[in-house]
């Protein structure tokens, strides 16, 4: 099963002078609260609140934060299944943020997505043939159906499946499977960039790994650049180049997979990764940071920069005006009025 | 048993021999045999096919003119002569509810497909599209749910001459709404699943996404409802014929068969004036119950065949 733990260090200077495949400027998604008979609209949930990154040709981006601080919506709006309410998405220097859906036709090849929950991603209806071949003869990329049937089965057989399992249906596999099945169906179209959202997060550790693994091998394989949304810090460390972290619809701060560990500035930050349990009894004992109180609701977010409520290093400023994004070291961006 | 251990060893490993693993069997195939594995489901069938068969080859089967009157002859008891006994009027029962059969199973049919038709195209579009077209949808259905039912089908029907035609025509357009909430419904919690989001990244249309990858989704209460809507049209249109603007005598149909025996003294007197109307309507909606149980299932490729 090619590499047998997770690939730690890939040399990423190549990755460091590449372009941009994506931009994201300042994107901000709300949902509408509607009540009342007449459905009036009595306010938003600022699930995405102006985040701004991007990622570089070939890399893998990483979008941690704790649940519901906005990442699976910020990877669902890049993708433009949910309208963006503001900001501006660039694929490849393209804006493609107020692209209607049938402009969007060519975009839906180079962008695809792998979700998290393997039961629901996965049509009950269709068979593994039908969910591959499908996309194929939309964009029209093979002929004839046995072109598409015999290329179909040539990725299943890459995602590590029995080209024979074509024929099979969703509920005759297992957890992990199906999870190849969704990666093999976002690989068909051949994309650029594949938004992994949460990808391994409802599988087994074991299966972790290797479908870990297998996205490594395709990355390389394929030439992909991944956008990687997760929660759980010890994948994002081992999977990604470079990481975001979100709080409340917010970038908190964007930095180099080893400044970011090594070296967090944002105390957000700082008191996610103290806790990361050790993986191991002789680690060094980290100093645990404790949030007092619990996340605010993104109905009614504080004022000033979100965090100061449960910001240890509070400062009376800090309620008043939101920290811009900056970039206080080479490549390491924080949005905080510490630095 | 090589191939078994091979398997087990590099249960991953993908090879090239490997035909018997996968089952080569047609869609069809698999439905097929699905279907006749369910015993009531082939039972419903089976009973469906007499009583459509026994409307079809009415003209051969009836020992008597379905209309001609023996005056002598009324509420004359089941004997050799009348297997069913006759109604108050000295018609054949057996003749009549033969030919009966030919239009309420029409008049069931017809309106059952049309409404389920309307109201899951309705419902489907509401619930995907969702905002001011949801709205609208759904306020329609609620208007026409606010008037008795009987009252629209009597001024929809005395509009137009009541012919069987006229009479599915506004049983369709009066009796979509249920099942567009139902499919409507369904669509909302669908459209969220993941699938359908895949669907959309890859670029699928709309409407194909609609039809073909939640449509199908959402079959099973689809089916439950199309079969309780044929009993409730063979019904609805006895209620019509029983107020004179349904099928107009003599034509025989179920419905307005059951409604002349409705009739204290033929209760009493004639038992089997009411019963047989009743039982071909009960067997009819059984049977087709039946059926569409039997369709779910074997449709599901998550039920497996035995």
């Amino acid at each position: 099963m090619g590499t047998s733990i997770v690939a730690q260090n890939k040399p990423n200077e190549k990755i460091q002078h590449s372009e941009k495949i994506l931009e994201v400027k300042n994107l901000k998604k709300y949902f509408p609260i509607k009540a009342g008979v007449l459905q009036r609209t009595k306010g938003h949930i600022k699930a995405v609140d102006g985040i701004d990154f991007f990622i570089r040709k070939g890399e893998t981006f990483g979008l941690v934060g704790e649940s519901g601080c906005g990442k699976s919506t910020a990877g669902r709006t890049i993708t433009r299944l949910y309208e963006p309410t503001e900001g501006e998405i660039f694929f490849e220097g393209e804006n493609i943020t107020s692209k209607k859906e049938r402009h969007l036709f060519n975009l839906r090849r180079n962008m695809q997505m792998v979700f998290q929950d393997p039961y629901s991603s996965l049509n009950p209806r269709k068979t593994v043939g039908t969910t591959l071949i499908e996309p194929l003869k939309v964009h029209r990329m093979y002929k004839t159906h046995k072109e598409c049937r015999e290329y179909a089965q040539s990725i299943l057989e890459r995602v590590g499946l029995n080209p024979s399992f074509i024929n099979r249906y969703p509920h005759e596999f297992s957890g992990g499977q199906r999870q190849r099945i969704g990666i093999a169906r976002s690989l068909v179209l051949n994309p650029k960039l594949i938004v992994g959202d949460e990808p391994v997060s409802a599988l087994d550790v074991s299966i972790q790994s290797q479908v870990l693994n297998l996205l490594n091998d395709l990355q390389d394989e394929f030439d992909l650049t991944y956008l990687f949304i997760a929660h759980d810090l010890s994948v994002v460390k081992h999977f990604s180049d470079r990481i975001g972290v979100m709080y409340l619809g917010n970038m908190s701060e964007v930095a180099n997979k080893k400044d970011l560990y090594d070296e967090p500035l944002h105390p957000y930050t700082q008191a996610l990764l103290s806790a990361v349990p050790r993986s191991h009894p002789r680690e060094v004992k980290k100093e645990r940071i404790l949030l007092k109180g619990d996340i605010p609701s993104p109905a009614n977010p504080p004022t000033g920069c979100v965090f100061h409520t449960r910001c240890p290093f509070v400062m009376d400023h800090c309620k008043e005006v939101t920290p811009e994004m900056k970039e206080v070291r080479p490549n390491h961006f924080v949005a905080c009025h510490l630095h | 048993m090589d191939q078994l251990q091979h398997r087990k060893l590099e249960p991953m490993t993908p090879n090239n021999n490997h035909d018997n693993l996968g089952k080569h069997r047609s869609m069809l195939g698999i439905f097929v045999v699905k279907f006749f594995q369910n015993k009531l489901a082939v039972l419903g069938l089976v009973m469906l096919l007499l009583i459509i068969g026994s409307a079809v080859f009415a003209p051969l089967l009836a020992p008597h003119d379905p209309n001609y009157q023996i005056l002598t002859a009324r509420l004359h008891e089941p004997s050799a002569e009348y297997p069913l006994g006759a109604d108050q009027l000295g018609r054949d029962l057996l003749s009549r509810l033969l030919y009966a059969g030919q239009m309420s199973l029409l008049v069931g049919f017809a309106a059952m497909a049309s409404a389920t038709f309307i109201g899951a195209t309705m419902g489907a579009i509401a619930g995907y599209f969702g905002g001011i077209i949801d709205s609208i949808i759904m306020r329609i259905v609620d208007i026409l749910f606010s008037f008795p039912n009987i009252f629209l089908m009597i001024t929809l029907v005395a509009l137009f001459r009541p012919s069987p035609f006229w009479l599915i025509v506004s049983f369709a357009v009066l009796g979509w709404m249920s099942t567009a909430r139902l499919i409507r419904g369904e669509m909302l919690s669908l459209k969220k699943r993941e699938f359908v989001l895949a669907a959309r990244t890859l670029g699928i249309s709309k409407w194909r996404i609609i039809f073909n990858h939640i449509m199908p989704n959402a079959i099973g209460p689809l089916i439950v409802a199309a079969t309780l809507a044929v009993g409730q049209f063979i019904i609805a249109e006895s209620t019509l014929s029983f107020l004179g603007i349904g099928i107009s005598p003599p034509t025989a149909t179920w419905g307005n068969m059951l409604t002349a025996a409705q009739n204290l003294t033929i209760f009493q007197t004639a038992w089997w004036y009411p019963l047989f109307p009743g039982l071909m309507i009960f067997l009819t909606v059984l049977s087709f119950n039946f059926v569409g149980d039997g369709l779910r299932d074997a449709l599901d490729p998550r039920v497996v065949e035995k």
